[in-house]
């Protein structure tokens, strides 16, 4: 062994992740000592900007906090200040609500399978590199994201922070003829998916497992997107209003973000791999075969494999626009009515990342008086830490610069999005402390 | 390649939805990336080429003592310097702790504040250093962003439009939702770019791209009042993604 007995990895700023963050890992003989996933993301305070503001306004509002999943945060939202104000949207606006979060999922897969993870894969610093060498395999990832974005325009108005988005449902809802015309970009989308299961299925992976606990929103009988009961893979289940009883998050100095745990159990990890693990039964036949065909099984455990679940989810994703579109007659009104209401409410939906929790306290009069927020970063930033850590033990023999670039990549299987991570923050916490 | 002018893309305090839609250029990009030499873009590729760039697109606002400095730097390292969004061009939303007790919204968010290095206040780049062109919009506009992006690169002046949002309803054939069904809608005062969206979706606009170069805002609120904003929801309206544009009119709807 020639390598020295103390070393320091560094990435000052991550490529390729949304957001600003870096790395450190510091290694004592053959321990690592220290990982710290490094978040300097500056707080935008959206948890305090939000007291004293409207509740209609929320969902445009925090929309704001990610310019990458904002439909995540309009779907939360207006499932929260629904909640309080104890009104139900179901039916055709329920299933529009779907569709238009198929388009973010189909837009936000595409941009990090293509984009952002696949060059790892491959040897390229960026996408624009590889496409030097790999035109075409670039071109499909921009149209089957493309055909994300022209969902996501037709229903939202536009792609990123969508305007047709309202508690009650949406200002205006398409007639029928509006979205056949996307039938058959979603088809083409769709058979490219299919050839980017494949495409990824023959990628190179590290022999890498983890044992987090893995968190998922379930509703039998349907994938979750929009909707379900927060479950763990471990047999732990709870109402989404029960969230903050399981869920707690403390700050550390080095992060912007905060760390989330299970109460009593520990760190867990939510997104792709856990939300697969814990509802690959109800995937359609098409993204099922595809699973299978891909080598997947009934769960994922490696972090690396996280770009095959995305590939099967982007499947998936465009078989249930296409259905969504097939059963699709307008409805009578674009949104219901839904009247301000003292109370409380709760929202959480499968945003691309995984898990993202809304928890809203209105006023009488429907004002804001408090606000939280948990976005699925703050809930993986422990699990990408352990990652790190037990990654970086058993490859101590390459070089720095290798092992530097492998531990990014490990950092880049969680589609870390920082700018979500960032400025939120438990305020149990805040009381222990004075 | 050798002469390719550079661009360079920074990121501030912002929710990254600008630059996202330099990757959202679909049809463009791959073309974009073979004028331009692509030599800062960390959200898209590892590889990073030292300054001088030719352009430089900064999205997100100033709100730390280090980006105070790094604005500094870019300015100094580029030719010429793009404001993109509402947070480079007004502060952003989060420009609404300008009007807020700074120490408060740290401890409501945070449980040790200590932690944090942030300045009190969200500020757009143009407070710190000179900016050459910005786009507007929260987000900003995939359109105008290539149109201008092709303008420098013909090294003609980007066309950027000052007038209204109601002029995009007409272009568009949009019938105006306030005068035909009492919609309130900032449009009047607000800076077309987006194509007049939210119109054309049955909702007003809510002024997502800051006010337009020339506005009678008193006369818009009087009219807003006629259809019964409250006056909770009037100042609301203006304080929101481009709270510092708006305030800093001679024409603030909130004296």
């Amino acid at each position: 062994m020639t390598h020295r007995s103390d070393r320091s990895l560094s990435v000052a700023g991550l490529a390729r992740v949304e957001g600003e963050g870096a790395m450190h890992v510091r290694v004592d003989g053959a321990t690592v000592t220290d990982v710290r996933l490094e978040i300097y993301e500056p707080p935008r305070f959206f948890e305090a900007l939000l007291v004293g503001r409207g509740y209609t306004e929320v969902p445009d509002i925090t929309a704001r906090v990610c310019g990458i999943c904002p439909v995540a945060y309009q779907m939360s939202a207006c499932a929260a200040v629904e909640d309080a104000c104890q009104s139900t949207v179901d039916g055709t606006l329920a299933d529009l609500r779907r569709l238009l979060y198929c388009g973010e999922w189909i837009e936000s897969h595409a941009l990090h399978i293509y984009l952002l993870h696949a060059p790892d894969f491959l040897g390229y610093p960026g996408a624009v590199e590889l496409a030097r060498d790999h035109r075409p395999v670039v071109e499909r990832g921009l149209s089957i994201k493309k055909a994300g974005n022209e969902l996501l325009t037709l229903l939202g108005g536009r792609a990123i922070h969508p305007v047709n988005v309202k508690v009650g449902g949406f200002y205006r809802v398409p007639a029928r003829e509006e979205l056949r015309r996307l039938v058959t970009p979603l088809r083409r989308a769709r058979d490219d998916a299919l050839s980017t299961v494949e495409w990824v299925a023959g990628f190179e992976y590290p022999d890498f497992a983890h044992d987090h606990e893995l968190l998922a929103l379930v509703e039998p009988g349907r994938y979750a997107i929009e909707t379900g009961t927060p479950t763990t893979d471990r047999g732990l289940t709870f109402a989404v209003r029960a969230f903050e009883e399981h869920v707690i998050e403390e700050q550390v100095p080095h992060s912007t973000a905060l760390h989330a745990t299970l109460a009593g159990r520990g760190r867990y990890l939510t997104g792709p791999t856990a939300r697969y693990t814990l509802n690959h039964r109800w995937l359609s036949p098409l993204a099922r075969e595809a699973a299978r065909s891909a080598g997947l099984g009934t769960g994922c455990r490696n972090p690396f494999r996280s770009i095959v679940v995305r590939a099967v989810e982007l499947v998936y994703a465009c078989d249930e626009a296409l259905r969504l579109i097939d059963g699709y007659e307008p409805p009578a009104a674009a949104a219901v009515e839904v009247p301000p209401r003292a109370g409380v409410g709760y929202g959480a939906t499968e945003a691309p990342r995984g898990v993202l929790f809304h928890r809203y306290r209105l006023a009488a009069d429907g004002t804001v008086d408090s606000a939280r927020i948990v976005p699925p970063t703050a809930q993986n930033q422990a699990c990408i830490e352990d990652d790190l850590r037990r990654f970086v033990a058993a490859r101590l023999d390459l070089s720095d610069e290798r092992l530097t670039y492998e531990c990014e990549q490990a950092i880049r299987n969680y589609d870390p999005c920082i700018s979500c991570a960032t400025h939120f923050l438990d305020l149990h916490v805040a009381r222990t402390v004075q | 390649m050798g002469t390719a002018p550079t661009l360079a893309v920074w990121k501030f305090a912002s929710c990254d939805g600008c630059q996202l839609s330099l990757l959202d250029c679909e049809d463009e990009l791959l073309a974009i990336a073979g004028r331009i030499r692509i030599a800062h873009f960390p959200e898209a590729s590892r590889a990073t080429v030292e300054g001088p760039y030719d352009v430089s697109l900064v999205e997100g606002s100033v709100t730390t003592p280090g980006d105070v400095a790094r604005i500094h730097r870019i300015r100094e390292q580029s030719r010429l310097l793009v404001a993109i969004g509402a947070c480079a061009t007004a502060g952003g939303i989060q420009a609404l702790r300008n009007f807020a007790d700074a120490d408060q919204f740290r401890s409501v968010v945070y449980a040790r504040p200590e932690y944090l290095s942030t300045l009190d206040t969200s500020t757009p780049a143009s407070a710190h250093v000179p900016v050459d062109l910005e786009l507007h919009g929260c987000p900003i506009d995939r359109r105008q962003l290539v149109d201008t992006l092709t303008a420098l690169l013909a090294g003609r002046k980007p066309d950027l439009p000052g007038h209204s949002v109601c002029f995009e309803c007409k272009a568009r054939g949009t019938t105006c939702i306030t005068v035909a069904r009492g919609v309130p809608c900032l449009g009047p005062v607000t800076r077309a770019g987006c194509g007049a969206l939210c119109p054309a979706y049955g909702r007003g606009c809510f002024g997502c791209f800051g006010p337009a170069a020339v506005t009678n805002t008193p006369a818009l609120v009087d009219r807003l009042r006629e259809l019964d904003m409250t006056e909770t929801d009037i100042g609301r309206v203006f304080r929101t993604f481009n709270v510092l544009a708006f305030a800093g009119g001679g024409d603030d709807p909130s004296q």
